[in-house]
């Protein structure tokens, strides 16, 4: 049972995620044309990826010289979260057949975090659709508007959208960063990439960090074997 | 700047198909098989390490060259957004807004 009082809380949380989502789909919307995406290759990403820094690799690390298949591999290796994120909706949402495969687009960070929070499972699957579908459609129309404001410049690098991505990526990255396990990592994954780089193809230091990184994970733990 | 012919809609096209299996797969496969502790230890970690490396290759790099550019600057000051919590396309938009004006200089 909902109450109207926390339908109406979840909706207005769902919208208000929505509306700085979208604002966040404005930056990727200005920096894939500038990199040099078309409006339509930009939109795709949008609608068909629907996973922010997935996106956000894709884009930089094709700009940047790298293979499109390097960019394929790096955008997948960022997207290996959802499944988790998936895995931990799957017993609250209890969706099968059509509803699943168009629930699986909507699971990303926002809408898990959202769905999760609620004790309730009523709520917690308003709380995903209300989310998911806020967030699509907003993520989509700021992704449109900002690739459309971009296009128009005569010379788009004039805005500095170029040397945004790190920003886009540290303002991702920072969130993961709150104990000193995770600082470690991020820091020794940017030395070895920039050491790496001058060295091998555009894109390749990504895909060595992310070896490197699960060998590290996946290595035996002594003592405590649950530990997450 | 590259050519973003088919080659890149393709690539585009696998890349959305991959990443929306992955999503389908958390939802559908059996829960035991993404329960092994390795593997939920792991996952967490990539995106921490490719984000990273993406900050320290997209800032330091120019075609395969180590280069210390405007970008370190925009980076500092979306590193300083960041620390006061500033929202998402503030943060962007400050550091492309440095990496504008310091090009104006």
């Amino acid at each position: 049972m909902i109450t109207s009082d926390t339908r109406r809380g979840i909706l207005r949380d769902a919208l208000g995620i929505g509306i700085a989502t979208g604002a966040y789909a404005l930056s990727f919307g200005a920096i894939s044309v500038t990199a040099g995406l078309s409006i339509a290759q930009t939109c795709a990403l949008s609608v068909l990826m629907f996973t922010g820094a997935s996106q956000f690799a894709f884009v930089t690390v094709i700009a940047s010289g790298g293979s499109p298949w390097a960019g394929v591999a790096t955008a997948t290796l960022l997207g290996t979260r959802n499944a988790l994120y998936g895995l931990r909706l799957a017993a609250l949402l209890e969706v099968s057949g059509f509803r699943r495969a168009a629930a699986a687009q909507f699971v990303i960070d926002e809408t898990t975090a959202m769905a999760i929070a609620p004790d309730v499972p009523e709520q917690s699957r308003l709380a995903f659709w209300a989310t998911g579908l806020s967030i699509f459609s907003l993520w989509n129309l700021g992704t449109l508007i900002g690739a459309l404001a971009t296009h128009a410049l005569p010379d788009p690098t004039v805005l500095g959208f170029d040397a945004a991505p790190p920003a886009a990526f540290l303002a991702l990255l920072a969130p993961r960063l709150r104990a000193r396990e995770p600082v470690a990592i991020a820091l020794a994954a940017a030395l070895i990439a920039l050491v790496l780089l001058p060295f091998v193809p555009a894109g390749v230091p990504l895909l060595v960090v992310a070896v490197l990184v699960v060998l590290y994970g996946v290595r035996p733990q002594p003592g405590s074997p649950r530990n997450r | 700047m590259i050519s973003w012919g088919g080659m890149t809609w393709l690539a585009l096209v696998v890349a959305a198909a991959i990443c929306y299996s992955i999503k389908l797969a958390g939802l559908s496969l059996p829960e035991r098989w993404l329960e092994d502790p390795r593997l939920q230890r792991t996952v967490p970690l990539l995106p921490v390490a490719l984000l990273a490396a993406l900050i320290a290759t997209q800032t330091f790099s120019t075609g395969g060259h180590l280069v210390l550019d405007v970008r370190a600057a925009a980076l500092a000051v979306a590193a300083v957004a960041v620390l006061l919590r500033a929202p998402f396309l503030v943060v962007v938009a400050a550091a492309a807004a440095t990496a504008a004006l310091l090009r104006l200089i």
